[in-house]
């Protein structure tokens, strides 16, 4: 049992690449939580795809003890977070649970756009920042550059800023005596009711669930009788203990800490994130405030390549949803395609995540439709229905007007580009809501409909800007527009799966772009095949794929006719990799590929 | 399902339709071209009298299992099999004349390179029962041959195919054509020349870039250049179909011409499915055996192979094949005919017809003729061959 006054907790926070994790190593090895033999790189990212990708896409915790300078121990648990724009929900949930934050600013890059959101965050959550200038190793950390932008850009004092090296593990020492004396205690009382707050829960095959708390009031003991406000649910609590960061397990968990429970739940659904945990008897009579639950912003459907795989595709979608509270889904039928599902993800690199590991862990070969975002359908009635597939579009007699999401979107970059990145957000229909310069970086924020950003816009962002523009998001609200319903037509036959909502005035253009990218991703067949964009029966664009005109192997090799064989055994696999359409084989890559924009 | 249940006695038999060839590989080459994936290997010295024990070996051991049979034709293929010794040839004839009684006039093949051929070995040949000569000319310009690898000039070829005609009265040639900066006119000259050669077959190849050649290395790492496009090779096939119809020369198969009645006809068995036992290095056979018909292999490596021989077995692969599987070979090398293939002999072996709507489309866009006994493929149709039998086969 630490008391407060010995407790630091903090989340490490900063623009995707920054270094979070890197730094959590550092931190975790100077205090030799782990050992030599058991440090590896990126410890935290512990999943398959976080390694892979170099990524963190779960929020980690650790707790670690260290001996101050001043020769006092103290117990400090952090928090690795995500960088990406997708994940900042774990972020901003993982605030709610400490006091501070390191605030990691690349100094070979300075300040981008997810380190504004993170301050904006922080600021929201009430918490102390410590700036640390990470990659001062490199040739290209520039110091002074990053200071003056911390304080132009983000308006917070930079003179108390640590540079560090995560790599070479310099300055590494100051982080920890900084977190001791710049970071507050936290506060909470020992006799109160048993106050808790659910931070994250995720499903482990041998414990069931397990649920991340920061205690707040009261102490929190295996064997006790728990209850979760909001829910109602009732458990007995089989387990606690905390992350070192393999699980260890504690006798109590007192005010201040962090740690986590068992207790026989069976779905990481019948937690809700943010929820209290008190006691079941004596407890607390007001929970806490709560989170603002995340939502999926991008829905497409998936579908088995092998239509034989439906069911293992269900079962694949059943067990990561029981994971991921985040991701929705519900069964799709589509004319095209067969069965699959609709799902919901927080952007698309979270679809990326879970098509990957529905791939490769559950071994499935998936075709993924055109991503879409949540309309809202006002029917001449006066009723409201969101709309997820544009395949599910209602007759138009019966609709009275569409509202679509926008965003706010927040995008820094270097001057010499904002010409480019202007044109891209005007493109797509942006509207511009302020513009300002920090030394030679432009920070342009403007208004955007979810549509157009949700796909492709972040590639378009990344490649006229050479890399060097950041993008952040949030969702603001709907509103409405001139939005209709365009259908891609192959060889006469309406394709369902391409199906996309678009805006009236971008029809022309999208249409256009669509049907050329078709020509050129649908094999030739032996006859020629229109390919033709429409919006109800009136065709806006039309490209012709000419016909296959040579296609014969020459020669014989005496009888073998084994090897002919295995050429058409190759065709057939080949074949498998598409989808048929009347006669149109279309590939399964298409489906996505078709709505990338090169404007 | 109508002919599902068709008498086992058709089946079993079906190889009849088209009757029985042997064929024997020669492995050796004097060098190897760099476009060639054929089992052909270039060594310093050829036992030749090693390999003639060997073939007579493997005959004994085919002809045991394949009693009562007539052979309609057999080829020596490679390789170069000009490079045999005429007296390795006689052995191998004379001992196949002991174990199987031949039809009239059969049809006895032998494959040369213009590189390696003497009169006297030509009639040594001849002597020994050959009586089709196919030679391998495959360019009329001396630049292009060398381009190909070929050890000969054009000069040497033509000496070499008027002693072949001497010797013979069929000889056919192999052109290779849609080569490296080779025009569609330049082609249609060069073709038109060997026309005025030929006597009455040909065989016209699309140069085809193969894995695991030397030209396939280059062309992997973007060193073949001016290969013409598909829209040239196209375009030069259809030509090639035309000026030899006009002269007399009819495409009785994707890359062969003849003229009626001069067709190669141990190349037809394979192409009609009939049976044909395959010995030598690498080479493939299909014989029905007790009713069952087999896919064969033998070893590749010459070494190997003839090792094999002589202690024990170079067949390494024996696979029984399904009706299925022999009604879709039956289906990829007889559409690769012009006489197409019989629906009811294919409805026999695959205990079902072929997909009614897939005929329907494939007739509608012009790719093939059906009528109620054949199905045969159209000029068009020979164009995208793998895509007509992609499309029957899969459907
Ligand atoms: N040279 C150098 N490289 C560093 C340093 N810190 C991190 N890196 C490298 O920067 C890259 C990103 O590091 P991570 O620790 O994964 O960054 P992160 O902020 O956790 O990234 P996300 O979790 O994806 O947002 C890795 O290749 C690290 O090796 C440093 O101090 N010096
Ligand atoms: C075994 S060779 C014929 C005899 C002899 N070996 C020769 O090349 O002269 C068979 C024929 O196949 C053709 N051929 C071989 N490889 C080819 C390729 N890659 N593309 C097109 N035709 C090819 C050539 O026309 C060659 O004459
Ligand atoms: S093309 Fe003929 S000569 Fe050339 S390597 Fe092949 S088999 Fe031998
Ligand atoms: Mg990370």
């Amino acid at each position: 049992m630490t008391p407060l006054s010995h407790i630091r907790n903090f989340s490490i926070v900063a623009h995707i690449d920054h270094g979070k994790s890197t730094l959590a190593d550092r931190l975790i090895q100077e205090t030799n939580t782990v050992s030599a033999r058991d440090m590896k790189e990126q410890l935290l990212d512990a999943m398959d795809i976080e390694r892979e990708r170099g990524i963190t896409i779960k929020a980690n915790t650790v707790r670690i003890d260290y001996t101050a300078d001043n020769g006092e121990h103290y117990v400090l648990n952090l928090i690795d977070t995500p960088g990406h724009v997708d994940f900042a929900y774990e972020v901003s949930r993982s605030m709610r649970a400490v006091e501070g934050s390191l605030l990691v600013v690349d100094s070979t890059q300075g300040v981008e756009a997810q380190t504004l959101a993170n301050v904006y965050q922080a600021i929201d959550a009430d918490h102390e920042l410590v700036p640390v200038f990470n990659k001062i190793d490199l040739p290209a950390s520039d110091i002074d550059r990053v200071a003056e932008q911390v304080e132009d850009v983000i308006g917070i004092d930079a003179s108390g800023a640590i540079p560090v090296s995560a790599k070479t593990g310099q300055g590494i020492h100051e982080v920890l005596e900084a977190i001791v004396h710049h970071l507050p205690a936290p506060k909470g009382d020992r006799d109160a009711p048993l106050k808790a707050m659910l931070v994250d829960s995720w499903y482990d095959a041998y414990l069931g669930v397990i649920v991340l708390v920061r205690i707040i009031d009261g102490v929190l003991k295996k064997g006790d009788q728990i209850k979760m406000m909001q829910t109602g649910a009732r458990y007995g609590v089989d387990r606690i203990g905390v992350f070192r960061p393999a699980m260890q397990p504690v006798d109590e968990l007192g005010p201040g800490e962090i740690g986590f429970l068992t207790a026989s739940i069976k779905q990481v659904r019948d937690t809700k994130v943010g929820d209290t945990i008190t006691h079941e008897k004596k407890g607390a009579d007001k929970p806490l405030p709560g989170f603002k639950p995340s939502v999926p912003v991008v829905f497409c459907g998936l579908f088995p390549v092998d239509s034989a795989e439906f069911e293992d595709l269900r079962d694949a979608i059943e067990k990561l949803a029981l994971n991921d509270a985040s991701f929705s889904f519900e069964m799709e039928t589509s004319a095209a395609l067969g069965f699959g599902f609709r799902c919901g993800f927080l952007g698309l690199l979270h679809l990326e995540v879970i098509r990957d590991r529905i791939e490769r862990e559950y071994d499935i070969e998936l075709i993924t439709t055109a991503p879409s975002v949540v309309y809202h359908i006002y029917m001449k009635d006066g009723t409201m229905r969101e709309l997820h597939n544009p395949a599910d579009m209602p007759d138009l007699t019966h609709v009275d007007h569409l509202e679509e999401p926008r965003i706010k979107a927040t995008i820094l970059v270097p001057d010499e580009y904002l010409g480019d990145v202007l044109k891209l957000c005007q493109d797509r229909r942006g509207i511009q809501l302020d513009l300002t310069y920090a030394g030679s970086r432009a920070m342009v924020v403007y208004d955007l409909p979810l549509n157009e950003v949700v796909f492709d816009f972040y590639d378009r962002l990344k490649s006229v800007t050479k890399g060097y523009a950041s993008f952040d998001y949030q969702m603001t609200g709907y509103r409405q527009d001139n939005l209709v319903k365009m259908q891609i037509l192959v060889n006469d036959e309406p394709v369902d799966a391409l199906s996309i909502m678009v805006h009236r005035d971008r029809a022309e253009t999208r249409g256009r772009a669509m049907c050329e990218k078709l020509k050129d991703l649908i094999p030739r067949h032996m006859f020629k095949i229109p390919i033709q964009a429409a919006i109800g029966g009136k065709v806006i664009a039309r490209e012709t794929l000419s016909a296959l005109r040579k296609d014969v192997t020459a020669k014989c090799y005496g009888g073998d006719a084994t090897r002919k064989r295995k050429l058409l055994d190759k065709q057939k696999a080949g074949k498998k990799k598409m989808r048929q359409f009347g006669k149109v084989d279309i590939p399964q890559e298409a489906f996505i590929s078709a709505l990338k924009m090169d404007d | 399902m109508r002919s599902a249940n068709l008498s086992p006695v058709v089946l079993t038999d079906d190889w009849k339709n088209a009757g029985f060839g042997l064929y024997i590989h020669w492995p050796f080459c004097q060098a190897k071209c760099p476009y060639c994936d054929f089992n052909s290997h270039v060594v310093a010295h050829i036992d030749q009298k090693a390999w003639a024990r060997a073939y007579v070996a493997e005959l004994d051991r085919v002809a045991a299992e394949l009693p009562g049979r007539t052979l309609n034709t057999i080829f020596f293929g490679g390789g170069t099999p000009s490079l045999m010794h005429p007296d390795t040839v006689a052995a191998v004839l004379d001992h196949v004349r002991k174990l199987w009684p031949m039809a009239n006039d059969p049809e006895i093949t032998l494959e040369a390179n213009p590189g390696s051929v003497e009169a006297g070995k030509f009639r040594g040949f001849r002597d020994a029962g050959v009586n089709r000569i196919s030679m391998g000319i495959q360019a009329l310009n001396d630049r292009d041959l060398k381009r190909l690898g070929r050890i000969h000039s054009v000069a040497e070829a033509m000496a070499a195919f008027d002693i072949a005609r001497d010797c013979f009265d069929r000889v056919s040639f192999d052109l290779i054509y849609a080569r490296q900066d080779q025009t569609v006119s330049a082609w249609e000259d060069e073709l038109k020349q060997a026309l005025t050669l030929a006597i009455d077959h040909l065989s016209l190849y699309q140069l085809t870039i193969e894995d695991g050649t030397a030209f396939g290395d280059r062309y992997q790492v973007g060193k073949l250049r001016g290969l013409p496009d598909d829209d040239a090779a196209a375009d030069m096939y259809a030509l090639t179909q035309d000026i030899c119809a006009d002269a007399g020369f009819l495409n009785y198969e994707v890359s062969n011409h003849a003229r009626p009645g001069s067709e190669s006809r141990h190349n037809l068995i394979y192409w009609r499915y009939g049976d044909y036992a395959g010995i030598g290095p690498g080479a493939h056979g299909r014989v029905t055996i007790d009713g069952q018909r087999y896919a064969t292999e033998c070893l590749r490596a010459p070494g190997a192979w003839l090792s094999a021989v002589e202690t024990g077995r170079a067949e390494h692969i024996r696979d029984a094949i399904s009706h299925e599987e022999q009604a879709q070979e039956y289906l990829l090398m007889g559409l690769r005919i012009r006489e197409g293939i019989d629906r009811a002999r294919y409805e026999a072996l695959a205990g079902h017809p072929l997909d009614q709507a897939t005929l329907d489309h494939l007739t509608d866009i012009g790719m093939i003729r059906a009528n109620r006994k054949k199905i045969i493929v159209s000029d068009q149709g020979f164009m995208v061959l793998n895509s007509v039998i992609a499309a029957l086969a899969n459907a």
